[in-house]
């Protein structure tokens, strides 16, 4: 599958059947008493088939909200206001609630944050695992689902006998694997995972990670990662999109990301990874993040720019190519 | 030598097993032993993954749960034995900041009411002025202005200003430790420099050590003096931080920085490929004997006869695995090459 990303690559044209997911200026806005807080603020981007895109940004930055849209899992106060998600050639904006229950699950899944509190502690493994099949393809025969989900189990590298178990006999990591096995019970095309390590310790978290990777190379799947470990990231993800403020300001293959950082928050956040090679002075940041209800005119990050320049408070930078699939809204890089 | 400022006596805890009660217990901390002097000030860094009995340890050392056996001596007097007067103390020099800083808040009051509550219990200020002028230096320490969030709710501030806040009123009290449990792993990557970097002013220019509680190795090296890293309740290793994470002993330790995932796409994960047992098993299968058996690589039959003891590995450092039983006779000199 990754084949088919570097071929992409090479040419500089994806043609429109490598694409899975488009999201094309999505806007999510939560209504309060005193204005909109635009969480996601015309927000375009693709995901390929078979890749690993990693979004990332600090809490609040819209992530999450991006996803919740993706699936049309936005509550109110909050809304979409505008905006195409076009997966499989379906704008899932349009659907209506009964085509959302066929769709969610079977076109796209979810691995919530926390995962392994989002499981029914009074029904067996098994029996959570069967709901999401028969709820969707209809009662099956006994033995073959039996065998359709030991093999998920196996898929994800959970032993068998987890196939009779309670949520409360597993561990934290067991849980969390359980939710991806039920996250691919359908064979969906793409995956999102909502921060799917951060409640682990470190070797659990690589136990975790290394079974998305798998499921990622075998199946196929494409995946949208959210979290805030850039670590982990690097580890994980073929694509990085970052978000800062409800606005994607970069987005790049993951290499590039990690050698050539080009937005400035970006840059700020590969520096604040704390390393464990070298012992080096702590690098401080000042400023806050603008009030979300009013931006401010201009970039979306000029409070805390270290080289904000006098266009930057008037007009917001767009999204702008600097090297193949490497895009920055920053106005640093504008016309080079 | 002088009293240590807090002193860790063979510290355990033991959960369950009570009368009527057939259920195994749990041993959250087994035997830990720490002396922190007064002068110099040190980080001292407990580290370990979730259930290895760091949040135990601030637990005891800040008096919410009482030890199984062991003691826990400030400036030498047991914090059992304590008189009104010397608990009062204890109280006030042994300060802590928590994990979540938005729980930590009663959503009710102003945020100043966090330091009003600490300088009216403790008497700190004859006045209203000297209560505010000693909050506001509690304040500038940290690097907030008292005009800007004294009087906003806690929901009005963001976490890392919430959290600097916690730091503030601890250092108001003029503590000698403070117990920090998991600081900033609730606060974003960019924020954490900044609070990490607090701790650092505090312990160099106002002497106040910290037992720095986390699961988070790497922050721990940037900036912390001393590690003990835990293991289901054991000591694994501890020594130095920079030798203990750069040249690290005990199987444990091994696997647990090999994990780190590393901020570079073309470094993978590192090391063999992980022996995952169940937790239930982990938790059952070792009554007496090494905790780390069921995934350890190295294992020998004698892991499972007694619980290794902690044996010397270089200049303070020590590692609690037979892998170093015969070694440590060795002199430190051969041990350091060899590493």
């Amino acid at each position: 599958m990754t084949n088919t990303v570097f071929s992409i690559s090479s040419q500089n044209t994806v043609s429109p059947n490598d694409i899975v997911l488009r999201v094309e200026h999505l806007k999510v806005y939560y209504a309060t008493p005193l204005g909109d807080v635009r969480a996601v603020d015309d927000v375009s981007f693709d995901v390929y088939q078979g890749e690993i895109l990693g979004l990332v940004g600090e809490s609040g930055c819209g992530k999450t909200t991006t996803a919740m849209a993706i699936l049309r899992l936005v509550q109110p106060p909050g809304r979409i206001v505008d905006g195409h998600i076009w997966l499989d050639g379906t704008d899932v904006v349009s659907l209506s609630e009964r085509e959302l229950r066929r769709f969610r699950w079977e076109k796209i899944s979810l691995i919530p944050q926390g995962a392994m509190n989002s499981l029914n502690p009074v029904l067996r493994v098994s029996e959570q695992i069967r709901d999401v099949i028969e709820d969707h393809e209809g009662r099956q025969p006994r033995k073959a689902l039996k065998e359709r989900i030991l093999e998920l189990l196996h898929m994800v590298g959970l032993p068998s006998r987890v196939y009779d178990m309670y949520p409360h006999e597993l561990s934290g990591g067991m849980k969390q694997r359980v939710c991806i096995a039920m996250a691919i019970a359908l064979n969906p095309t793409l995956i999102i995972a909502d921060e799917p390590t951060s409640a682990l310790d470190v070797v659990v978290q690589r136990v975790v990670g290394e079974t998305l990777l798998r499921v990622k190379e075998q199946l196929g799947i494409s995946m949208i990662l959210i979290g805030h470990d850039m670590g982990l990231m690097a580890q994980l993800a073929d694509r990085v999109a970052v978000m800062y403020a409800g606005h994607l300001v970069e987005i790049a293959p993951v290499r590039q990301l990690f050698k050539t950082p080009q937005h400035p928050y970006t840059q700020l956040l590969i520096e604040a990874i704390p390393s464990i090679k070298e012992r080096k002075p702590l690098k401080l940041t000042e400023g806050l993040t603008h009030d979300l209800r009013n931006p401010p005119q201009g970039c979306i990050f000029q409070s805390r720019c270290p080289h904000v320049m006098e266009r930057c408070r008037i007009h917001p930078p767009s999204l702008q190519e600097v090297s193949p699939k490497h895009r920055v809204a920053c106005y640093l890089y504008e016309e080079c | 030598m002088t009293t240590p400022l807090l002193e860790l006596q063979h510290l355990t805890k033991v959960y369950g097993g009570g009368f009527l009660k057939r259920a195994p217990v749990t041993v959250a901390l087994q035997d830990f032993n720490l002396a922190l002097h007064e002068k110099p000030a040190k980080i001292v860094t407990i580290a370990g993954e979730s259930g290895s009995g760091k949040t135990t340890l601030a637990n005891l050392v800040l008096g919410f749960i009482e030890p199984t056996a062991g003691r826990i001596l400030y400036r030498g007097t047991d914090i059992r034995q304590m008189d009104r007067h010397q608990r009062r103390q204890y109280r006030r020099e042994v300060q802590a900041v928590f994990q979540d800083p938005y729980e930590v808040y009663n959503p009710f009051y102003r945020v100043k009411h966090i330091f009003d509550m600490a300088i009216r219990n403790f008497n700190l200020a004859r006045s209203k002025d000297e209560a505010r002028a000693m909050v506001e230096e509690a304040l500038n320490v940290v690097g907030l202005r008292g005009e800007e969030v004294l009087d906003k709710y806690p929901h009005q501030l963001s976490g890392g200003q919430r959290q600097r806040m916690m730091v503030a009123r601890a250092f108001l009290l003029k503590p000698r430790i403070i117990v920090a449990d998991e600081p900033v792993s609730m606060v974003d990557a960019s924020l954490r420099a900044m609070i990490l970097d607090i701790m650092i002013r505090l312990r160099d220019e106002h002497n106040i050590s910290f037992l720095y509680i986390t699961h988070d190795l790497s922050t721990a090296y940037q900036i912390g003096d001393e590690i003990h890293i835990l293991y289901q309740g054991t000591v694994a290793e501890r020594g130095d931080t920079i030798t203990v994470i750069e040249q690290p002993k005990h199987p444990y330790v091994q696997l647990l920085i090999n994990s780190i995932p590393v901020p570079d796409p073309d470094v993978r994960w590192g090391g063999e490929h992980i022996l995952t047992v169940d937790d239930e098993e982990l938790r059952s299968s070792v009554q007496s004997g090494c905790r780390f058996y069921p995934r350890c690589p190295y294992r020998e039959d004698r892991c499972l006869q007694a619980r290794p003891p902690l044996y010397r590995v270089g200049d303070n450092h020590e590692a609690a695995c037979y892998l170093y039983a015969e070694q440590s006779v060795q002199t430190n000199k051969t041990l350091v090459t060899k590493a």
